[in-house]
């Protein structure tokens, strides 16, 4: 049969003996777990056993689209990078949006899984069916903007996508993303360092074939039923293009739960310095779009002149004038939890991180970590040769060149803030879950964050279960931020549908103004399955249980579903949430009952056969 | 008579257009057949959609040997009959703005036919920067382009 949205190919690729293959897509999976995340995380349980080391040449990297990536149902341009991360060693599943996995699905392929290991630095060129390795000294070492146009010249192929990994992948940072469009990134997890670890600099991808839909007019209806919606929705017809993500900054800070100085407090006396309104009014030019993307939150902002001392002056061609971000997190990280309220030095290091290939989230996590150690007195000039104060703008542009090129005391950071804080003898400092740092929501004034950040199976991630929602912004109903009562049952539906999302290769901002509900009938019409509502409710839980059980079989427990004490036991000192701490032994059992595991957060048996999981 | 008014500045290079115009040529999503281009130009944080002006002299008109392009006579398009073309593919090379097309699979040339009077591009824009609208509004962005452009002529002409 026939398949529809998925192109129904995979290409597998072994670095190491330099072969490639399509091969075809195992279609009961596509059916099963939709694709992206699901398709990825299911081979990946299938071909990858949990307990090796991230940086063994026996783990894979899998780039999957979903069915609607290439369509052009709104924001249809994610894509999923799914390997076991090296940061955290838990299985991840990280997101990128821009052209790359619609240009992959124009190539014909729905999914690419990278083995083994390359001898020396190649790349990979994939043009419709001609895929070849080539040779990438040339490349290795160089920034992300410099390669993707050195091979764009090479290639003489100015339309060619490529995601590639920076300095900071090269040397096993293990925060490293993996950058495509120069500025989008799968980033959390360490992506990046296993990417190059397999000496494979760069994905180039130029496809000219098309997507094919099971039923065309039926998806052309709920395309524009969804489209409208979107528009007249206030977050995402109005505050995120206006704003970007970034117009979170005001509103988090506001209700005291900006986390600021390594979670020291919850909220930030420089906020409206690096807040989206401040963005607007001093450096927006224009908005910018993901492939398909009807909301276009991506924000392209002036530096150079008038940037002063952070003008960015590495790279004279590339965004000369520009650069895309920071985004709310970015900002967050290398503004609120560093104490830096300079906008120029915070749009700086965001733009160094893209180009270097550094999560700006870890990165300016463990920065706070490390000037905490260095306030209280753990590490001093010796160690880090410069001081690192809270709110010193010198120190942070300066240390995120020296993390992504391990020079000096950037060699420490880069191991990111639970490594680093354990070899300095304070891991009380590390704030964040199973080796990922916490993004920026301070789960003490947010409840349902804490249960999110502890369940979550890549570590702290504000993306599997966006419970901000409808705890801050009432959507899709206000509940109580401060109670623990039914967050349980939130969170897991959060998780489920999150998933559906994830796996149909559409971006999640979507679900600000729009539920399963409207998303279900172009996946239905894309894919020509019929799919009833919950069936992709079931297909959600079914990827969450899968990805639970690889952790599992890698090692993890109950017990690392915690969160650090000072989120569990210091309350936050002052402010509107003043007083509060995050309550995760209220809903964990809940939870763990919700989920149908055991009270050891164990998927039992029954759940996994329910679910058509092999155990 | 309406045309396609392209307001490069409301762009955010979404592609939608290219999709929506895909779609109507070959019942896919396949951006590369796409009469309709976005140009992104990343270094001067820029994108600009970009497909046939329809223009009076219509040199792919004019250097058909078949006759095989004719203007409509509801919209003004110039469109390609199918019937008469014979795919020789003077038409894309006369064209001096590059976007008349030559189809490999039908082997006959395509080209922006306005849809009949409805285009998907501007229908499928999210944010108003394709317009199908009266013509006779000067586009504000032509003018120092257009100064540009006879700088340039008046340079070459004087040596």
């Amino acid at each position: 049969m026939a398949l529809y949205g998925w192109t129904g190919r995979i290409l597998r690729v072994n670095l190491t003996d330099g072969t490639t293959k399509a091969e075809p897509l195992n279609e009961q999976w596509a059916r099963e777990y939709i694709g992206g995340r699901g398709v990825g995380a299911r081979y990946l349980y299938e071909e990858v056993d949990p307990r090796i080391h991230p940086l063994d040449s026996a783990n894979k990297i899998i780039f999957a689209t979903g069915p609607l990536t290439g369509t052009s149902a709104s924001c249809g341009a994610r894509y999923m990078v799914i390997t076991k991360g090296l940061q955290t060693n838990t299985i991840t599943t990280s997101n990128s949006g821009g052209h790359w996995g619609p240009e992959l699905k124009f190539a014909g392929y729905d999914l690419v899984i990278l083995e083994g290991k390359a001898p020396r630095p190649v790349y990979l060129w994939i043009y419709n069916d001609h895929v070849e390795i080539r040779d990438a000294a040339h490349l290795w070492g160089k920034t992300v903007f410099e390669t993707e146009d050195r091979i764009r010249t090479e290639l003489g192929q100015p339309d060619a996508i490529i995601a590639s990994i920076g300095p900071a992948g090269e040397n096993l940072v293990k925060f490293a993303c993996i950058m495509n469009d120069k500025h989008r990134a799968a980033g959390r997890s360490g992506v990046g360092a296993v990417m190059g670890s397999k000496n494979l600099k760069a994905i180039a991808v130029r496809g000219t074939r098309g997507v094919r839909l099971a039923n065309p007019q039926k998806f052309m209806e709920a395309h524009w039923a969804l489209k409208k919606k979107l528009k007249l929705h206030p977050v995402t017809g109005a505050g995120l293009p206006t704003y970007g993500t970034d117009v979170l900054m005001n509103v988090i800070n506001e209700v005291g739960t900006l986390p600021t100085r390594n979670f020291r407090e919850a909220q930030f006396e420089g906020a409206y310095n690096i807040s989206g309104e401040e963005l607007r009014e001093k450096r927006l030019i224009t908005n910018k779009a993901c492939f398909a993307c009807t909301i276009a939150c991506g924000r392209v902002n002036r530096l150079g002149e008038g940037a002063g001392r952070w003008a960015v002056t590495t790279h004279p061609r590339n965004w000369k004038i520009a650069t895309e971000g920071p985004e709310y997190e970015p900002a967050w990280a290398l503004g609120a939890d560093t104490g830096v309220s300079d906008l120029d030095a915070v749009i700086k290091a965001n733009y160094v991180c893209n180009e270097l290939g550094l999560d700006p989230i870890s990165m300016g996590a463990t920065l706070a970590a490390a000037m905490e150690m260095y306030e209280t007195g753990t590490i001093g000039d010796a160690q880090t040769g410069m001081p690192l104060r809270f709110g010193s703008a010198e120190a942070l542009v300066r240390m995120v060149e020296a993390t992504a090129y391990r020079e000096g005391f950037g060699n420490e950071l880069a191991e990111g803030a639970m490594r680093m804080t354990a070899r300095f003898g304070r891991p009380e400092l590390f704030m964040g879950v199973k080796g990922s740092e916490f993004p920026a929501y301070d789960p003490r004034a947010v409840q349902g964050m804490g249960l999110t950040y502890a369940t979550s199976n890549r570590g702290a991630c504000h993306l599997k279960s966006y419970t901000i929602a409808p705890e801050l912004l009432g959507i899709p109903e206000k509940l109580d931020p401060h109670t623990t009562e039914n967050k349980a049952f939130w969170v897991k539906l959060f998780q489920d549908v999150t998933s559906v999302f994830d796996a149909s290769g559409v971006c999640i901002f979507l679900t600000f103004g729009i539920g399963l509900e409207d998303l279900w009938p172009e996946l239905a019409a894309a894919t020509g399955t019929e799919y009833t509502l919950d069936d992709l409710l079931k297909a959600g839980e079914r990827i969450w249980n899968l990805e639970r059980l690889w952790n599992q079989k890698a090692g993890f427990t109950a017990k690392d579903d915690t969160l650090p004490k000072r989120i569990l036991e210091e309350p936050i000192p002052a402010g509107p949430t003043q007083g509060q701490v995050n309550r995760l032994h209220e809903m964990l059992p809940e939870y763990y009952r919700l989920r149908g595991w055991t009270e050891d957060g164990r998927p039992t048996p029954e759940k996994l056969a329910e679910l058509g999981i092999p155990a | 008579m309406k045309a396609l008014n392209i307001i490069p500045e409301k762009c955010t290079g979404c592609m939608q257009c290219e999709l929506a115009c895909s779609w109507v040529q070959t019942g896919t999503f396949q951006p590369s057949r796409s009469l309709i281009r976005v140009n992104i130009f990343d270094e001067l944080a820029s994108y600009s959609p970009y497909t046939c002006f329809q223009c009076e002299e219509a040199w792919c008109m004019t250097s058909c040997p078949t006759n095989a392009i004719a203007i409509s006579p509801a919209t003004g398009a110039k469109v390609v009959l199918e019937q008469v073309c014979v795919g020789c593919g003077l038409c894309a090379i006369a064209c001096p703005f590059g976007t008349v097309f030559y189809n490999p699979d039908t082997h006959k040339a395509y080209k922006c036919d306005l849809c009949a009077g409805d285009p998907a591009c501007a229908k499928a824009c999210p944010t108003g920067a394709i317009e199908y609208s009266e013509v006779g509004r000067e586009a504000p962005w032509l003018e120092p382009w257009r100064e540009m452009v006879n700088q340039n002529y008046l340079d070459v002409i004087s040596g």
